[in-house]
């Protein structure tokens, strides 16, 4: 490859202009103070793991981290997502600290993408991780604050889909116990989101006609509460029926929130097995073709750290939001020039400190350019036209030489 | 709220196939769109707005929401890899993807292959533990064997009549090829129930028997 031009920047990253920024952060901002009222505290981790910690604990696929080397030749990955890191911290700072912990964080991720799809390879994410409690309650609180955070975000239409890995883990067990292959056949289909290879599979299989309805019917079991209910009324046992008992008890819970009209139950959401280990959800807005936020509950990460505790939380895409709610009007500040004759300097700068202490200004000072150096006097020179003209400023103050003003 | 549809529908082979079937199905796509320049196609009376798209968009457009469903051969959708959601087999613009040489053709030192498919080939080829140079071409693809510039090519053959009259044949099948319906991430949640509707309505116009 050529060298880059100067003003090139790798594939997947991308600049944020002052007024991206300020959305950005705004949106943050917002979410952050959302999840303080709930009780959630703030946590930074560093922007570098080890590959053989964090890294291998992470959901992200191992194509998907960026990885690098340190001095001694140890490999590192650039966080791919916060919750890993968060498990390490709560299993080793935290060790002491007694359950449930309840923590928010807001930082950017980095994935390594193929450089054909265009996407992005380093995003935003603010989100919560509740630690140490395995109640359907504890994963009601969370679906409850993330649509809290979708809407302090300012996302007015929303939907969260929500899901359980149980059922699918017990339906397929159930009536594919002595066929572990087809099981990751169909699981595999399911999370490529290919239905006709799913349905494929399942009329490949040497099962009965009604087991293979059962599987098929799978992917239109979505609804209300009454969908757990239908579910629950065939006559599987074990894991499928906690699942679908698990996600009874979180609905109602939502219900007590006064937020499930905002949840649909999806029993064909799946998320990835190895990670997940109870209910998943992810949170679409009307105008936008990816998911603004998904979560879920993973039992058995911690353990991985040596603490072995539940575990349930989401992330909100925040850069995906701001595609959604950027073109709205923000609340900006009142930007005031000051310009000042030398002389008067004292007093224009205490003016802009004034006003500086007052909520909701920017205040820029700038000298005047010395007139009498400029064209003898007369016409205001051409860049204090340009200046006087300005649209980025609300107001403009000048204090001009109390000598020439004959004061 | 009625949930308008947005559909991405394939320019060109299989349009017409698939505004035939939509009409089976109730849906009265106009079956001259094809024909004309317009490339935006309201049919409010089915709440549905046609994007008429190049094939190889249709998983674009859905992947990124701009349409909530499209219709697109398997072929486009493996070679491109977007993340939607496969819905229907359509059983229509029925074809095959093969491996196609001269009758000749015997194992060289340095197998290279010609296709509009790269990424499809290439994958198809290492899963073989077969080690090819994949060579891009954009059209008339049945030229690389005979002028030597690969020794087999990876294409899609509907009758074989193209094959025939170049004087190539089929080394083997590596699997057929069916038009899908496919769907936006976001769309198949937030539209579901006229999207579910759309697959009623059109599951059974399908024909599954029909092979070549």
């Amino acid at each position: 490859m050529s060298k880059p031009k100067m003003f090139e920047k790798p594939a997947g990253v991308r600049d944020f202009l002052p007024e991206a920024a300020e959305r950005l952060r705004h949106i943050e901002r917002r979410v952050m103070e959302c999840m303080g009222r709930w009780g959630y505290r703030e946590i930074m981790t560093p922007t570098l793991e080890y590959y053989d910690t964090v890294g291998m604990a992470s959901s992200t696929s191992d194509a998907r981290l960026f990885k690098l080397l340190d001095k001694r030749g140890i490999t590192l990955v650039l966080r791919s997502e916060l919750t890993a890191p968060i498990a390490r911290v709560v299993s080793s700072l935290l060790k002491n600290e007694p359950l449930p912990l309840r923590l928010s964080y807001s930082a950017n991720v980095f994935r390594a993408m193929e450089d054909e799809a265009g996407r992005d390879a380093e995003f935003y994410q603010t989100g919560v991780e509740l630690v140490g409690d395995a109640s359907a309650e504890a994963d009601a609180e969370i679906i409850a604050l993330a649509i809290a955070s979708l809407e302090a975000a300012g996302i007015g239409s929303f939907k969260i889909a929500l899901g359980h890995v149980g059922f699918l883990n017990g339906l397929l067990q159930e009536t594919l116990a002595a066929d572990p292959e087809a099981q990751s056949a169909l699981k595999e289909c399911l999370l490529k989101r290919d239905h006709v290879g799913y349905r494929e599979t399942i009329s490949s299989l040497p099962i009965s006609e009604a087991s293979k309805r059962e599987l098929e019917d799978l992917l239109r079991l979505r609804g209300g509460r009454d969908v757990c209910e239908q579910a629950a009324s065939s006559a599987l046992g074990g894991e499928v029926r906690e699942a679908l008992d698990h996600l009874c008890r979180i609905w109602d819970a939502l219900c007590d929130y006064g937020v499930s009209q905002h949840v649909i139950i999806d029993l064909t959401l799946i998320g990835d097995f190895s990670y997940y280990t109870g209910m998943i959800f992810e949170g679409y807005a009307e105008e936008l073709g990816f998911p603004v936020c998904n979560g879920g509950r993973y039992d058995n990460l911690l353990a991985q750290f040596g603490r072995p505790a539940p575990a349930t939380g989401f992330a909100l895409k925040t850069n995906r939001i701001l595609e959604v709610v950027g073109h709205r009007p923000l609340e900006r500040p009142r930007r005031v020039l000051i310009r000042y004759a030398v002389s008067r300097r004292a007093e224009a700068l205490r003016h802009a400190a004034e006003l500086r202490r007052r909520e909701g200004y920017a205040v820029e000072t700038r000298p005047i350019p010395d007139v009498r150096a400029d064209a003898e006097g007369g016409a205001p020179s051409e860049t204090q036209r340009d200046l006087l003209s300005d649209a980025r400023y609300d107001e403009i103050i000048t204090f001009t030489d109390i000598e020439e003003n004959g004061r | 709220m009625t949930q308008m549809l947005k559909v991405a529908m394939p320019k060109g082979r299989i349009y017409r196939q698939a505004s035939r079937l939509f009409r089976d199905a109730g849906l009265p796509v106009p079956d001259d769109a094809d024909d004309s320049r317009k490339l935006i196609i309201e049919v409010p009376e089915a709440g549905m707005q046609f994007i008429m798209a190049k094939p190889v968009d249709v998983p674009t457009y859905v992947e990124y929401g701009v349409a909530d469903v499209g219709v697109v051969g398997k072929d486009v959708l493996m070679e491109e890899n977007r993340d939607v959601y496969e819905l229907l087999d359509l059983g229509i613009a029925r074809c095959r993807m093969s491996v196609i040489a001269l009758p000749d053709w015997k194992p060289v030192l340095y197998p290279r292959v010609a296709t509009k498919y790269p990424s499809l080939a290439s994958r198809y080829f290492r899963a073989k533990g077969q080690q090819v140079e994949v060579i891009r071409l954009n059209g008339s693809i049945e030229l690389a064997p005979l002028i030597g510039l690969a020794d087999r090519i990876v294409d899609m053959v509907e009758t074989g009549q193209t094959l025939r009259e170049n004087g190539l044949v089929e080394l083997e099948t590596m699997f057929s090829i069916t038009s899908r319906l496919i769907a936006n991430r976001v769309s198949y949640r937030m539209k579901n129930e006229a999207i579910q509707a759309l697959c009623d309505r059109l599951q059974p116009h399908i024909r599954t028997e029909e092979r070549e």
